[in-house]
C-alpha cells in the first residue's frame, strides 16, 4: 500500500460534448502520484488541469481510461474524504466566521465538538490566521481568504490535498509568502499535494516534479523531477539550478505551443 | 429615542421630502373632497332654502358632511380616535377590536402559508418530479381571482363545521403561500456551483447540503418573500371577511359601512388596514435586520 501511488492515472481521458464540436479536455493521460509528492500542473488556459484535478475529486466523471486515487475509485475516496480540495476562489461561506467555515467539514463528518475545536486552532495555526477566528470572510484580505480555504482543506487531516490555481487571484508578494508557508506545510506534513499553476517560479519553486501540459487535446507533454532539495529558502530562486529547470518548463510549454499551430 | 429618530432623519435629508409630499397628498385630499362633495352640499343648500353663503362657510359644510362621498381627513381621523381610543378594546364598537380580528387571521394564515410555501420549495428543489409536477398548478392557482372562490372556501368550510378565523386563515394561505414557494426555490438554488462542488467534496448529504448551505443563502430571498406574503395575508383575511357578512373584522367594517353609506367608517377601516400592513411588512423588516446581523453580513 505504501509503495503504491496515491493517484494513478492510466490513459485518462475526458471529453466533454459541446454544440461546436467534442473538447478533448484529457487525452489518454497517464500519469502517477506517489505519497509525498508535490507535484506541479502547469500549462495554457484550457489543456485540463482543473479537469484533472476534478476528476480525482470525483467532480467529474472520465470518458476514457481510468484512474485510481489511493488504490480506490474517486468515488470512494470522496466518500472516505481521502482529500482536501481548494477551489482557485476561497468560496467561503459569508454567513460564517473563519472558525465556523473551517468547521464546515468536520461538522458535516460529524466531529465532536471539543475535537473540532482543537482541529480549528491547529489548522488555522498552521495558516497563520490564529487571532482571526471570529472574523467573517468579507472583513479578511484576499490573501487571508485563501489561507482559511487551505485551513479549511486541512482540517480534517486528509493526506491528500489538492490545488486549483489558490494563489492565481493574489499579488506576488502574497503569492510568495503563502508559497513559503505552503512549502513548510508540506515539510511538516508530509502530505502529497498536486497543485494547479500558471507560474513558472510557483512551480520549480514549490514541487518535487512539474507536469507541463498542452490544450487542444489536453495532454501531458512533459513531466520534469525537481533537483532542489526539500528545504528551500526564497532566495534559491536566484540559483542556477532553479534557473535551469524553469528553463526546462519553458521549453517545455514552447514545444506544446509549436505542436498547436 | 423618538427624538433621535426624528433628528437622524432629518440630518440625512429624508424628512423634508416626505413632510413635503405627505403635505400635498393632504391637500389633494382636501381639494378632492370639497370637490365631490359639493353637489350634495348645494342639494342640502337648496332644500333648506339657503340662498347666500360664503366661500369659507360651504368649503367647512362640505368638508363636515355626514355621509360624505370623501369624507375629509379630520373626519376620518376623529372617528379613528373615537372608536380606538376612546372605546374599550373589546367592545364591537372599537377598530382594535375589529383590526384584531382581521389581524389574528392574517397571522394564522401567513403562518401556514409561509411553512407550506418552504415546504412546497423544498420538495421542488429537492425532486424532478416534483418541479414538473407541482410548478404549473402552483401556478395555475393564482390564476383564480381570490373574489370568486373565498365565497366557496367559507360555504363549504362553514358546511363541515369549520367557522370562526380558520376559513378567513385558508384564504390568507391561499395567496401568501405562493410568493413564498417561488421566492425560496429560488433561494434554495442560489447557491454558487463551486459552494455546491465544496460540499460534494465533503460527501455531505442531500440534508446536509441543505441545512448548511441552501437554508442559508436563501434568506434575502425568504424575507423579500415574506413581505409580500403577509402584505397579500392581510388582504385576504378582509376578502375572507366580506362575502359572508361577518360580523366581525376590518372586512365587515368595510360591508357594514357600505350598507348604511357610513364612508367615513369606510375610510377609517381602509386607513387601519394599510397602517397595519405597514407595521406588518416592517416587521418583517426587523426579522430581517436581526438574522442578517446574526449572519454576519456586512452592513
Ligand atoms: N463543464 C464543461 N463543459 C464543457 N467544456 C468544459 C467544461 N469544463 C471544462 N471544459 C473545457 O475543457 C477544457 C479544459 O478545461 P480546464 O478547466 O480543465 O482547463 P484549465 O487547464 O484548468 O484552464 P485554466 O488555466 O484556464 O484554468 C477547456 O477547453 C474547457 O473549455
Ligand atoms: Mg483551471
Amino acid at each position: 500500500m505504501t509503495n503504491s501511488p496515491v493517484i494513478s492515472a492510466k490513459k485518462l481521458s475526458l471529453t466533454f460534448p459541446a454544440n461546436d464540436g467534442p473538447v478533448h479536455a484529457l487525452s489518454e493521460v497517464d500519469l502517477d502520484i506517489n505519497e509525498g509528492e508535490f507535484v506541479s500542473f502547469i500549462g495554457p488556459s484550457g489543456c485540463g488541469k482543473t479537469t484533472f484535478l476534478r476528476v480525482v475529486a470525483d467532480l467529474e466523471t472520465p470518458t476514457g481510461g481510468e484512474i485510481t486515487v489511493n488504490g480506490k475509485t474517486p468515488h470512494e475516496a470522496r466518500m472516505n474524504r481521502d482529500y482536501g480540495y481548494v477551489f482557485q476562489a476561497p468560496a467561503l461561506l459569508p454567513w460564517r466566521t473563519v472558525e465556523r467555515n473551517v468547521a464546515l467539514p468536520l461538522e458535516i463528518m460529524g466531529m465532536g465538538k471539543a475535537e473540532r475545536a482543537e482541529h480549528i486552532r491547529r489548522t488555522l495555526e498552521l495558516v497563520n490566521l490564529s487571532g482571526f477566528e471570529k472574523s467573517f470572510p468579507w472583513q479578511l484580505s484576499g490573501g487571508m481568504q485563501q489561507r482559511a480555504s487551505i485551513a479549511r482543506a486541512l482540517a480534517f487531516d486528509a493526506d491528500l490535498l489538492l490545488m486549483d490555481e489558490p494563489f492565481g487571484a493574489l499579488d506576488e508578494i502574497v503569492r510568495d509568502h503563502l508559497n513559503e508557508q505552503l512549502l513548510k506545510l508540506w515539510l511538516e506534513t508530509k502530505k502529497t499535494i498536486a497543485f494547479v499553476t500558471h507560474s513558472i517560479p510557483e512551480a520549480v519553486y514549490l514541487s518535487t516534479r512539474i507536469v507541463v501540459m498542452s490544450p487542444r487535446p489536453g495532454r501531458v507533454i512533459d513531466v520534469i523531477e525537481s533537483t532542489l532539495p526539500d528545504e528551500r529558502p526564497l532566495d534559491i530562486r536566484e540559483t542556477k539550478e532553479f534557473f535551469d529547470i524553469a528553463h526546462r518548463v519553458r521549453e517545455g510549454l514552447k514545444a506544446g505551443h509549436s505542436y498547436e499551430e | 429615542m423618538f427624538e433621535r429618530m426624528m433628528n437622524s432623519k432629518l440630518m440625512q435629508g429624508k424628512a423634508l421630502p416626505v413632510l413635503i409630499i405627505v403635505g400635498a397628498i393632504l391637500a389633494f385630499w382636501y381639494v378632492m373632497a370639497v370637490q365631490l362633495n359639493a353637489p350634495w352640499q348645494l342639494g342640502v343648500y337648496e332644500r333648506a332654502g339657503v340662498t347666500e353663503w360664503t366661500n369659507s362657510q360651504f368649503i367647512s359644510d362640505t368638508l363636515n358632511q355626514d355621509r360624505p362621498v370623501l369624507p375629509s381627513v379630520h373626519q376620518v381621523a376623529a372617528e379613528i380616535w373615537n372608536t380606538t381610543v376612546l372605546k374599550s378594546p373589546t367592545s364591537r364598537r372599537s377598530l382594535i377590536y375589529h383590526t384584531w380580528i382581521t389581524l389574528s387571521a392574517t397571522l394564522l394564515g401567513f403562518t401556514i402559508g409561509s411553512i407550506l410555501g418552504i415546504a412546497l420549495a423544498i420538495g421542488i428543489v429537492h425532486s424532478r418530479a416534483m418541479d414538473k409536477s407541482m410548478m404549473p398548478w402552483i401556478i395555475a392557482s393564482q390564476t383564480i381571482p381570490i373574489l370568486a372562490i373565498a365565497p366557496m372556501i367559507i360555504v363549504v368550510l362553514n358546511a363541515i363545521g369549520i367557522s370562526g378565523v380558520l376559513p378567513k386563515a385558508l384564504i390568507s394561505t391561499y395567496l401568501s403561500f405562493f410568493p413564498v414557494a417561488v421566492g425560496m426555490v429560488k433561494g434554495f438554488r442560489s447557491p454558487e456551483q463551486i459552494q455546491l462542488d465544496l460540499m460534494h467534496t465533503y460527501a455531505a448529504s442531500k440534508t446536509q447540503v441543505f441545512m448548511k448551505l441552501r437554508w442559508f443563502a436563501a434568506m434575502p430571498y425568504l424575507f423579500t418573500s415574506m413581505k409580500i406574503a403577509i402584505s397579500i395575508s392581510l388582504v385576504g383575511a378582509i376578502v375572507g371577511e366580506l362575502p359572508t357578512g361577518a360580523v366581525a373584522g376590518l372586512g365587515a367594517r368595510l360591508l357594514s359601512g357600505s350598507y348604511y353609506g357610513q364612508t367615513v367608517q369606510i375610510w377609517s377601516a381602509l386607513i387601519m388596514a394599510a397602517a397595519l400592513a405597514a407595521t406588518l411588512v416592517s416587521l418583517v423588516g426587523i426579522a430581517e435586520k436581526i438574522v442578517t446581523r446574526k449572519m454576519g453580513v456586512r452592513t
